[in-house]
């Protein structure tokens, strides 16, 4: 006999915005301790690095190495601002506080919660981004005539790890779960994405394997932007990222419907 | 009232997980302005129930209407005249009293200056007017209840569903919800509630639907399932030190009753004439009580003395 499904709902925009607001009011309440961490965690290993590391590399394609790795940063804060709160907050809402259950009891649906976590991930993201640009543009390492297109893709960014998270999400039974999520993709990634040095260091091989990550993709737009001028292959990485995010977030959906709606 | 208008109808529900039927065949309805209770042990289906008919999980078949809309296709729409108290407090510990009603309401589409115009009302309908900015960890066990039961009416819905809500609770924050849910019946809400309490069911149900393992196996007003089910009057025989001589006397008294059960150092008597026990009983040290019969007799008559695992 086939499984009877509780038929899939589209998420409405209007609706997520209510879980939205309710995580950012939530945020709030923590907002100053929280930016702070969310900017002075990488801009001690900003400066860190880069003056420490600077006074050995002075010279990596073309720069000074500090501000090789400013869009690097960037891009890695987002990447991680994300990733926690899709899967440690996002799961702490869902199995932890009930928070999620509390809301399904009222006219939204799962689909319009898991748009409203999706959104929110990346708005939180979004600010522990901006925040660092916002810094290294008045120093001087970042520069402010492509900000408008750079602000956005942050949230782009953002938004592509948050779907990537949800997925970890819809499948851990605990925290502990989080751990192979960091340790066999995030950080590993991080390494071969061309945050710290530049991918052509890596062999042929890693180097046009490393370019299918969604991470090198996102440097290879902040990094350009945040230099002041145009991304190369700007269409094809934005593709890119929208398609995969897109992809995940059908899949995190699919996958928490089985969950919680069995 | 007529079928249109029930805000709860249930007919024929079955639920299956894997080779195990959790609901089977149960039909319900639940007009305004009354308390259907579920009661049942442990696995009889309460919650499951609940769960289908709020569209959180599909079923094999049957069919339901909430608040006059098919579940689970709209299930969403309806929630919207629902009005939810969950077996585990889900309250968000991140906000104060009022900030969780606020939060809420938007839920439900309400405005910023509908909902602030709801929260004091609420508050003190809770009695929790004096902690609307006090934390949810700092509240006690009841006045997270009470806060629950205010969230869930902050849109004035027409149906409450209210599953174990007094579950953990001291007998002083039972009576306060009880009274509170009594109140909400006489300004016409319609209740749906799952317990084991029998006092609680007693208290607040019109109609009482007894289940086990998925299946209805009784229903009625409380005086009617005590009247059908099960005779008016109850001895309770409590075994002393004397083993032998009360299971002499036992025996004794076997012919006065209609029916016996011993659960483990109590013998229930259950009979129509408590006078020829009461005769034989004199002069004799055994302790004893003679009381009405109840629902908890009928339950436990219909469902059996063993113990039900979680």
């Amino acid at each position: 006999m086939s499984h009877p499904r509780v038929p899939a709902e589209r998420p409405n925009l209007v609706r997520a915005f209510t879980v939205w607001r309710r995580n950012a009011l939530a945020w709030r309440k923590f907002a100053i301790s929280s930016l702070l961490g969310n900017l002075i965690d990488p801009m001690i290993m900003l400066f860190g690095l880069g003056t420490g590391l600077g006074t050995l590399i002075t010279n990596v394609e073309g720069k000074a190495y500090l501000v090789f790795l400013v869009p690097g940063m960037i891009t890695f804060t987002t990447m991680n601002s994300a990733s926690f709160e899709a899967l440690y907050s996002a799961f702490a809402r869902m199995q932890i506080q009930k928070t999620w259950e509390a809301i399904l009891n009222t006219p939204l649906s799962l689909e319009d919660i898991l748009l409203g976590e999706l959104l929110w991930a990346a708005s939180k993201s979004w600010m522990a981004g901006a925040a660092i640009v916002l810094v290294t543009t008045l120093a001087g390492y970042c520069s402010a005539r492509m900000l408008w297109a750079l602000l956005p893709v942050i949230f782009l960014v953002g938004i592509t790890f948050a779907a990537l998270g949800l997925i970890m999400t819809a499948l851990a039974r605990t925290y502990d779960f989080f751990m192979y999520w960091f340790t066999l993709f995030i950080t590993p990634m991080g390494l071969l994405s061309g945050v710290f040095f530049p991918l052509s260091t890596l062999p042929e091989l890693i180097r046009t394997l490393a370019l299918a990550l969604p991470l090198a993709q996102a440097i290879s737009l902040v990094r350009p932007l945040a230099e002041g001028h145009a991304p190369e292959h700007a269409l094809a990485s934005v593709l890119y990222l929208t398609i995969l995010s897109a992809a995940a977030f059908t899949l995190a959906l699919r996958l928490f419907r089985r969950r919680l709606l069995g | 009232m007529s079928h249109e208008q029930a805000l709860l109808e249930v007919t024929a529900l079955t639920k299956r997980y894997g080779e195990q039927t959790v609901v089977d065949g149960l039909s319900l309805t639940l007009p305004a302005g009354r308390c259907l209770t579920l009661l049942g042990p442990n696995g009889a289906g309460k919650t499951t129930t609940l769960r289908c008919l709020l569209g959180f999980t599909a079923f094999d078949s049957g069919e339901i209407r909430l608040a006059g809309l098919p579940v689970p296709e709209r299930a969403r729409e309806a929630r919207a005249s629902v009005g939810v108290v969950p077996q585990a407090d889900n309250l968000d510990p991140d906000f104060t009293c009022t900030e969780n009603l606020l939060v809420y309401a938007r839920y439900f589409g309400l405005s910023r200056r509908e909902a602030r115009a709801r929260v004091p009302e609420l508050l003190s309908f809770a009695g929790l007017a004096h902690k609307a900015d006090t934390l949810v960890p700092d509240l006690s066990g009841g006045m997270k209840r009470r806060l629950t039961l205010a969230r869930a009416l902050i849109h004035r819905p027409r149906l409450l569903v209210l599953d174990e809500p007094t579950t953990g609770l001291d007998p002083q924050a039972r009576h306060l919800i009880w009274e509170r849910l009594r109140q909400l019946l006489r300004e016409g809400i319609a209740i749906l509630l799952t317990t084991h309490f029998m006092e609680e069911a007693e208290r607040l149900a019109d109609d009482i639907v007894i289940m086990d393992r998925g299946r209805k196996i009784a229903e009625g007003t409380p005086h009617e399932l005590i009247a059908r089910e099960i005779e008016p009057n109850v001895v309770e025989l409590y075994a002393g030190r004397d083993e032998a001589a009360f299971a002499a006397l036992v025996t004794r008294l076997r012919p006065l009753f209609s029916r016996m059960e011993r659960s483990g150092e109590t013998v229930f008597g259950y009979c129509h004439d408590p006078a020829p026990v009461l005769a034989a009983l004199e002069g004799n040290p055994q302790r004893y009580l003679l009381r009405p019969a109840n629902l908890e007799d009928v339950f436990l008559k219909l469902t059996g003395r063993e113990q039900r695992e979680e």
